[in-house]
């Protein structure tokens, strides 16, 4: 427009190319290109990982995501541990949901040795509400976030404090902000404290209202859509083919949800429907997220009026330093705030976990996905796309 | 792409933040953690045992066990290992499972979360012996309750025969304690926490933990392994060991907590394998050992002479075993009740040590069939263990008449076959394991005799302060005998010159302010236990007529007629002749058992000085 207004005719011949895919060929020698390098640290991800970009002016031509910037060998350190030891380790394989990986561990030992049907009820209840609730936390920040990456800061911040309201509930019930460590083998390690659910409504309150204000700030501004509309569509076909889980499959119309498709705990219970929309763009992957906060929400409401008032938070189990598991193999599933993970976990019938390898949704989404969506689009967008493919380092390199 | 008004105006809603209260907490920074938080360490170091729990369980290895001896303020107590856990904040994640696993509950996280310091080395710190700020804190993690336990609390229930089928005048003398089965062994064997508490406080410091571990893994030649590497006598042991190591067992610290059943856990083992000495020399890789030339004698044939003379046989030593009786056990097979240990199993344990080369001579009387003097002519060194085979009289008005007996005599009737005198009603002058061993052997006597059982024990220790174990307590009450402890013997009560009871006065104080033995008694709460026989079990003494009245010249005597040994076992003035067993610690078989072992290896030593 302002082109237009000025007068401004540019000469379509020394524009970067307008169509450029995969297959559009690149002469780095040909003085044309620059290669620049996005990360490790830059506010696109949790963590750290690095984009290698190939552009030309602003426009991407190549994308190649690098990690190894905070490789510990995570599941090799669960594999040297007792079972009872690797839910502390397996949290650092996702900060921002690390309760799902304590899940996995507990459940996985419990079906391997036999204790998976004497877990009381109570504890799969607790065990639900701090997996909502870790999700809860999780969209308070990436919703906003998402605005964020747009330059949009101030939904971050309500959102980040909110989100700190929510990190205090997890502080009462698991005596811990970021790092739970409650979810443990045979239940799990605290009960609800008194007076939980009336602080847990106060700070659901709050949220309604941020829900409504976030999406004024944001799913009404033109700045919002202008960007975020019709940028990195996944389309259905993807899906199958990268293994794209979650709100990123949703978002395109393909209704893939663990909790529905394959319930565990006590999803059966509760009466939800996951979120879906048609474009697959940026915009719709936020507002997707922004109607699953609200589901959050609800569904926090429903098992904290659902739950037992109190029972066993766990069953009694081997004494956990002479633990060992029969020989046998398990894949544990569930639908975290970025998709389905999963871990998959072997013992030999000796103390510790023979192979363990975790699933994350990260993996096909931060490598083949991003890569494959960074092709032709803007480098200001970049953090955009990796925010909203919701990137977690950690995750890629477990 | 077209613009809407209400999609440029609506973000500016935002601006109503403007008039609102900030959230953000300002300096200071007060805000206290929540109830449950796991903040730091704090640790009651005098409830604390240093068990080692915490290290064991920590993924991080940022428990170490330290030595707190010479810490002002801190007393170790039995059953600690004198250890307490330091902490390293550069390893340590919170994870708090530390606190979760800790026997005695007294390690938890505080709520406090604020530590600065200048020196990094001061995040390395021992909780309760470091003091700390937050250690008066009282809000922080704990161990969850509501059956949130890392290993079982209850002791796997061992089947026994009950009362009165125990007592059935058919076989009443049959063993009650039926053993645990695989699936209650394993079970049993689960619960253990491996700390090593118990090996330190077992007098021969047997590996507990690794035969633990061994039933855990079904591995019975290699839990036979670990038993004989420090005791001989597993199946004895396994049966009637005074089991010290459940008593500091860290497992059964808390209250509602049960020690783990680790005598029965050895008898469990030692059962598994069959009595064949072969078998037992294979397991245990003795098969083929080269003998020397070098010839040991013993004096007695009980633990301590047993133990000794296993070890010995093992290093090639000719061992030959003096035994009075017609039987080799001593005090295990001529005190203890076959319905505690059966005569096959001591022959199961003794079998093997005679297999291995160690000669055993019966029915010979050291000083009158041969002398020590003759033993030191004809052998390199000599090791007398001959046990506490003498019964002490309370000496009370009455008690030389012929129908007060001593419980050792008795004991040892009972097992030869010689004839037992059982009367109608008995009355056991004492409260220690051998009183009850006389009492509950004169109620199967009298039920094989009279049909019914009436049998009074009485001692001058109350409930609760009683010798004998709780256990032995419990039996004799359901076999119908009666218990009646607290009470001191005043007379034999004598009509017509037969005894008709015993009278008693309530005790109210064993001894006085100086320690020193000086029973009170509240004279005018007088009972009369009737009774037609007396039979004292108020402590055995030694016999030590074996020695010459010229030995005795060259030997020194201590307190109470022990024989002064020197840290290697030897007799003050004698070096060829050792001691062990009951004379010198104890008295029980494990302390036998321990110090036999102790004296093999000063005899190997004394004999191998020239080399």
């Amino acid at each position: 427009m302002i082109n237009k207004f000025l007068g401004f005719k540019p000469d379509e011949k020394l524009l970067p190319h307008k169509t450029v895919t995969a297959d559009t060929e690149i002469d780095l020698s040909s003085h044309k290109y620059q290669k620049i390098w996005l990360g490790p640290n830059h506010p696109g991800v949790t963590g750290n990982m690095a984009v290698e970009l190939t552009v030309q002016g602003n426009t991407i031509m190549r994308a190649k995501t690098h990690v190894g910037y905070l490789h510990r060998g995570f599941e090799k350190l669960i594999e040297r541990r007792l079972f009872v030891q690797g839910f502390p380790t397996s949290i650092r394989m996702c900060v921002a949901e690390p309760d799902t990986n304590e899940y996995f561990i507990a459940r996985a030992t419990e079906e391997l040795s036999g204790y998976a049907d004497a877990v009381p009820d109570y504890a799969n209840w607790l065990r639900m509400l701090s997996l909502e609730m870790a999700r809860l936390q999780g969209l308070l920040r990436g919703v906003p976030g998402q605005g964020g990456t747009f330059a949009l800061g101030i939904g971050v911040q309500w959102g980040v404090y909110l989100r700190d309201l929510i990190l205090d509930r997890f502080e009462e019930l698991t005596g811990a902000r970021v790092y739970h460590m409650y979810i443990i083998a045979g239940g799990v390690r605290g009960n609800l404290p008194a007076g939980f659910k009336a602080r847990m409504e106060d700070n659901l309150r709050d949220i309604d209202d941020f829900i409504i204000k976030i999406k004024k700030l944001m799913f009404d501004n033109s700045v919002f859509k202008t960007r975020a509309k019709g940028l990195a569509v996944i389309t259905p076909d993807m899906v199958d083919k990268f293994g794209i889980v979650g709100t990123n499959a949703r978002c395109c119309g393909v209704k893939r949800d663990v909790r529905k498709d394959n319930p565990y705990l006590f999803y059966e219970k509760l009466d939800f429907d996951p979120p879906t929309a048609t474009d697959g763009d940026v915009y719709s992957r936020t507002w997707i997220r922004w109607q699953e906060l609200i589901q959050t929400v609800d569904l926090i409401r429903q098992i904290m009026a659902k739950m037992p008032e109190k029972g066993d938070i766990r069953c009694q189990m081997p004494n956990v330093l002479n633990w060992k598991i029969p020989k046998g193999e398990t894949y544990v599933r569930l639908e975290s705030g970025r998709g389905e993970m999963g871990m998959y976990y072997v013992t030999d019938g000796s103390d510790k976990p023979r192979r363990i390898n975790l699933r994350g949704p990260s993996y096909n989404h931060a490598i083949s996905v991003l890569e494959h969506m960074l092709i032709g689009v803007d480098v200001a967008d970049v953090h955009a796309i990796m925010v909203s493919l919701q990137t977690c380092p950690p995750e890629i390199e477990r | 792409m077209s613009f809407n008004l209400k999609d440029i105006l609506t973000p500016f809603t935002a601006w109503a933040n403007v008039v609102k209260d900030p959230v953000t907490i300002k300096d200071p920074f007060t805000r206290e953690a929540a109830p449950r938080y796991r903040g730091f360490h704090a640790n009651d170091v005098q409830v604390c045992i240093g068990c080692g729990s915490c290290e064991a369980i920590c993924e991080n290895q940022a428990i170490d066990l330290v030595p707190i001896e010479g810490v002002e303020g801190i007393e170790t107590k039995d059953g600690d290992s004198g250890l307490r856990p330091s902490v390293d904040y550069g390893r340590c994640c919170w994870c708090a499972l530390c606190v979760d696993i800790c026997t005695t509950d007294s390690l938890r996280l505080t709520n406090a979360y604020t530590w600065v310091d200048t020196d990094a080395d001061n995040f390395i710190f021992t909780p309760g012996v470091d003091k700390k700020e937050w250690d008066d804190k009282q809000e922080g993690w704990r161990k969850p309750q509501d059956g949130y336990e890392f290993y079982g609390k209850e002791r796997v229930h061992m089947e026994e025969m009950h009362s009165p089928e125990r007592i059935d005048p058919k076989d009443s003398f049959v063993e009650f304690i039926k053993g645990y089965s695989k699936e209650q062994a394993q079970q049993e064997a689960d619960r253990c926490v491996s700390c090593g508490i118990c090996t330190a406080t077992c007098p021969a410091h047997m590996g507990i933990p690794e035969y633990i571990k061994a039933i855990r893994n079904d591995d019975m030649e290699e839990g036979m392994r670990v038993l004989y590497e420090t005791n001989p006598l597993p199946e004895i042991c396994g049966r009637i060991c005074t089991h010290k190591c459940e008593d500091v067992c860290s497992v059964g610290f808390k209250d509602g907590s049960d020690a783990l059943s680790i005598r029965w856990l050895k008898r469990y083992i030692a059962d598994q394998i069959p009595a064949d000495t072969n078998q037992y020399k294979d397991m245990l890789g003795t098969g083929d050992i080269a003998k020397n030339d070098k010839k040991i004698a013993f004096i007695g044939s009980g633990p301590a002479s047993l133990s000794a003379a296993y070890y010995l046989a093992l290093l090639g030593y000719n061992c030959t075993i003096f035994e009075k009786l017609p039987e080799a056990g001593g005090m295990m097979r001529y005190g203890i009740p076959s319905y505690r240990l059966p005569y096959d199993q001591i022959n199961k344990d003794v079998d093997y040590i005679v297999s291995l080369g160690v000669e055993m001579k019966y029915n010979v009387n050291i000083g009158t069939d041969i002398t020590l003097e003759q033993l030191n002519t004809d052998f390199d060194a000599v090791y007398a263990g001959t046990g506490l085979h003498l019964g002490r009289s309370t000496r009370i008005p009455g008690s030389e008449h012929a129908n007060v007996y001593q419980s050792v005599d008795l004991l040892r009737d009972i097992v030869t076959g010689a004839e037992v005198p059982v009367e109608k009603k008995v009355v056991v002058i004492g409260g220690g394991n051998v009183a009850m061993d006389i009492t509950r052997s004169m109620a199967r006597l009298q039920m094989e005799k009279y049909g019914e059982v009436n049998v009074i024990a009485t001692s001058l220790e109350d409930e609760e302060h009683m010798p004998a174990d709780r256990e032995e307590v419990v039996e004799a009450r359901e076999e119908n005998c009666e218990i009646n402890p607290g009470y001191g013997p005043q007379e034999v009560v004598l009509k017509d010159g037969k005894v008709v009871g015993l009278k008693v006065w309530k005790c109210l104080s064993i001894f006085d302010e100086t320690g020193a033995f000086n029973p009170k008694y509240d004279e005018s709460d007088e009972r009369i236990f009737e009774g037609d026989m007396v039979i004292e079990s108020i402590g055995q003494g030694m016999d030590l007529s074996y020695l010459s009245e010229e030995i005795k010249t060259k030997i020194e005597f201590g307190p109470r007629g022990r024989i002064v040994v020197n840290e290697d076992w030897q007799a003050k003035g004698l070096p060829w002749l050792f001691i062990g067993g009951d004379i010198i610690e104890g008295p029980d078989v494990i302390h036998g058992i321990a110090n036999g072992h102790r004296g093999a290896m000063a005899i190997d030593q004394f004999l191998n000085q020239g080399r």
